[in-house]
């Protein structure tokens, strides 16, 4: 039988899908731990053995597609004018393009700043500052100010067009840069799209000097994308669809993972009710969100300290336990597994609280404005009131007996009356983590991947018929 | 030539949009370059945006009559933002009702607004003005 074989290179573990073509269905899964310290394929052909031990018939692997978050993923620091404006902008764009945004900085960079960058372990540095036309000079200094300082990592340029020579210039010889299209050509208008790719094209070359990596990239059919990408790519097509196939429409998934918890929403947002004003930067169609201090492991200490007891009283009776320990003995044992049920008890209660937390900082607000005539209504960022589909991913939601209850933290209640939050979201769980495969299916069929999309995204509770009923 | 830049918004929270709309159509046809932030605009949208595009002058309209309130400390804000020297109008129906017309544009001149119009005022007036105020008559 004919098969794409989908690789995930995660901080833990490698996974391997392997997925019958003609059928559309997945054959098998498996997975080993990654092995980024030594080499690469060792981990991947150990899952690889384990995977055909299980399979009977005949397979011949079309094609081979990867994804990868091993080695801390891809690490980013973004820089730009305006903290409100490009900064963010190019915030959004790493974010979007699957990367972990280390730090914002934002106008003309000091030496000190530069010495902070240059001795971060990052990856790739996006360069934004200046509508086209407008503001060239903080870009300029700031390119300047990397030259001067050496750094040695890939910069991305997407700021004001109009000076993108002289950044040629200054970079020329000096550091390895690639111009790309504005985050912010205009004021009123974001453009993450270009620099998304962009950053991705350089991230593949980039992963290929892991340890092993060169191996894999010979037998892989060239697509190679940090793995939260492609999960974002997996929750556009469900939600877009294609000219053959119906998406869903709007969606928000959920990962809750060790160290962070994304979210990632597709739809516009648009205020949900009439006589709303809009206020702030636009808002990306596919827009991802991390709160890297939400985590139910690496940042179980700052989970507690974002949530403080009263958003923890909501889910957990906190007299039952020593919270402080409790969160203690997270942080410290990071395979720590909950057996008891009381262990249970609080894990699922921390997954609730970074929920609910991620949510309220993913969706827009609603502020009221008092005026002689009446309250008016400003809304910034999206309005997700009436999303249709929020999906779980990640070990906590998927195996969790209850997993409903701990997406149902992020909905609205009046405890944030001004949170845009879905309301009544229907939910879906991405029971056989099939996601990140599927943003890379989407690469070479996405129809297929639609349709795969919908069968094995199911509902909560519910059984395995997929997303139509 | 290269086209100048105007920032044009209405401050504070005031929804007046319809003498925005021909602003915004009067200065492009005029040949400006108009990055036209709409109502319920802060004083920091203002400076933000003029920051980002490199603007030469910032339109602000009041019409809600709290534009005294609204435009406090915008030149001593530009001033900060390193917005040295950005042209400052002011126009619409910047105070309640019907006040002193000299004392009005006094408040503003001191506010360090470098035109100041009254109710009515047509868009040309300012447009002209702003030619001149940037060398480009
Ligand atoms: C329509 C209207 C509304 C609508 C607005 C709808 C909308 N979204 O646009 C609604 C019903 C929401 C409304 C609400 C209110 N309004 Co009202 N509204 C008006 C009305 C009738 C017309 C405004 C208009 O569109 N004019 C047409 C445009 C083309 O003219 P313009 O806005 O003046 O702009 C031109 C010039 O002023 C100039 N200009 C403006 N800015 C600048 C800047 C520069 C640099 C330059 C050179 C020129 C310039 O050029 C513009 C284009 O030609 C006026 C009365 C009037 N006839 O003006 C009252 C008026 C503006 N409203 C008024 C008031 C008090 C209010 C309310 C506080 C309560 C109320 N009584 O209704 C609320 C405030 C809401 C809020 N938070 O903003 C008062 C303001 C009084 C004052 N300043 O002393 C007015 C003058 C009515 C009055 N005589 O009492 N309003």
């Amino acid at each position: 039988m004919d098969c794409y074989l989908f690789i995930d290179f995660g901080s833990t573990y490698t996974k391997v899908t392997l997925v019958d073509i003609d059928k559309e269905e997945i054959v098998a899964t498996d997975k080993a731990y990654t092995t980024v310290q030594t080499d690469v394929t060792i981990g991947l052909n150990n899952a690889l053995d384990r995977l055909f031990t299980k399979v009977k018939d005949d397979v011949r692997i079309v094609k081979k597609l990867a994804c990868s978050s091993a080695a801390g993923g891809l690490k980013i620091i973004a820089i730009g004018l305006v903290p409100e404006l490009t900064a963010e902008a190019a915030k959004r764009a790493a974010l979007g393009a699957g990367a972990r945004v280390i730090k914002t900085y934002s106008h003309n960079l000091n030496n000190s700043e530069v010495l902070e960058i240059k001795n971060s372990d990052v990856d790739m540095i996006l360069l934004a500052g200046g509508t086209d036309g407008g503001n060239s000079e903080c870009i300029m200094h700031n390119a300047e100010m990397l030259a001067k300082h050496e750094i040695d990592v890939p910069v991305v340029v997407a700021g004001n067009k109009s000076c993108a020579d002289n950044i040629v210039e200054i970079f020329q010889d000096k550091v390895e840069y690639y111009i790309t299209e504005n985050v912010m050509p205009n004021l009123k208008s974001i453009n993450v799209e270009p620099a998304r790719e962009t950053i991705r094209s350089i991230f593949m070359r980039q992963i290929v000097n892991a340890n092993g990596m060169e191996n894999v990239e010979k037998s892989i059919s060239g697509i190679l994308m940090p793995t939260p990408a492609s999960v974002l790519k997996a929750a556009e097509t469900l939600s877009l669809g294609t000219k053959d196939e119906d998406g869903i429409g709007d969606l928000a998934i959920v990962d809750i993972g060790g160290a962070t918890t994304d979210i990632h929403s597709i739809g516009e947002g648009a205020p949900s009710r009439a006589g709303v004003y809009l206020r702030g930067l636009e808002e990306p169609l596919a827009k991802r969100t991390v709160e890297g201090d939400l985590g139910m492991r690496y940042s179980s200490l700052s989970v507690y300290e974002a949530a403080g007891s009263k958003v923890l009283k909501k889910y957990l009776d906190i007299e039952e336990y020593d919270l402080e320990y409790e969160f203690t003995k997270r942080h410290e044992h990071t395979s720590f597994i909950a057996e008891t049920d009381k262990d249970i008890r609080f894990d699922e209660a921390m997954a609730k609280v970074c929920a609910d937390i991620s949510m309220k900082r993913h969706a827009g607000v609603v502020e009221e404005i008092y005026s002689p005539l009446g309250t008016i209504l400003s809304q910034t960022g999206k309005d997700l009131m009436e999303l249709p589909y929020v999906i779980g991913t990640g070990g906590v939601i998927v195996n969790s007996k209850n997993p409903q209850a701990i997406l149902e933290a992020t909905t609205f209640t009046m405890d944030d009356p001004t949170s845009l939050k879905p309301r009544k979201p229907e939910f879906l769980i991405d029971k056989e983590y099939v996601l990140s495969a599927m943003g890379l299916l989407s690469m070479v069929d996405k129809s297929m991947a639609v349709r795969m999309l919908k069968k094995y995204i199911v509902k909560c509770g519910g059984n395995t018929n997929g997303i139509k009923e | 030539m290269e086209k100048k830049t105007v920032v044009l918004g209405v401050i504070g929270s005031d929804v007046h949009a319809v003498g925005n709309t021909i602003l915004d159509y009067s200065l492009t046809n005029a040949g400006f370059n108009v990055v036209n932030i709409g109502v319920l605009s802060s004083q920091e949208d203002f400076i933000n945006a003029a920051i980002e595009t490199n603007a030469d002058a910032i339109w602000v309209s009041s019409l809600y009559g709290h534009g005294e309130i609204d435009c406090r400390g915008m030149r001593e804000n530009c001033e900060e933002a390193g917005l040295k020297d950005i042209l400052l109008y002011v126009g619409g129906n910047i105070v309640v009702g019907k006040q002193d017309w000299d004392v009005v544009h006094k408040t503003f001149k001191d506010m360090g607004f470098d035109r100041v119009y009254p109710p009515g005022t047509s868009v040309e007036e300012g447009i002209n003005d702003m030619k001149k105020d940037l060398g480009i008559a």
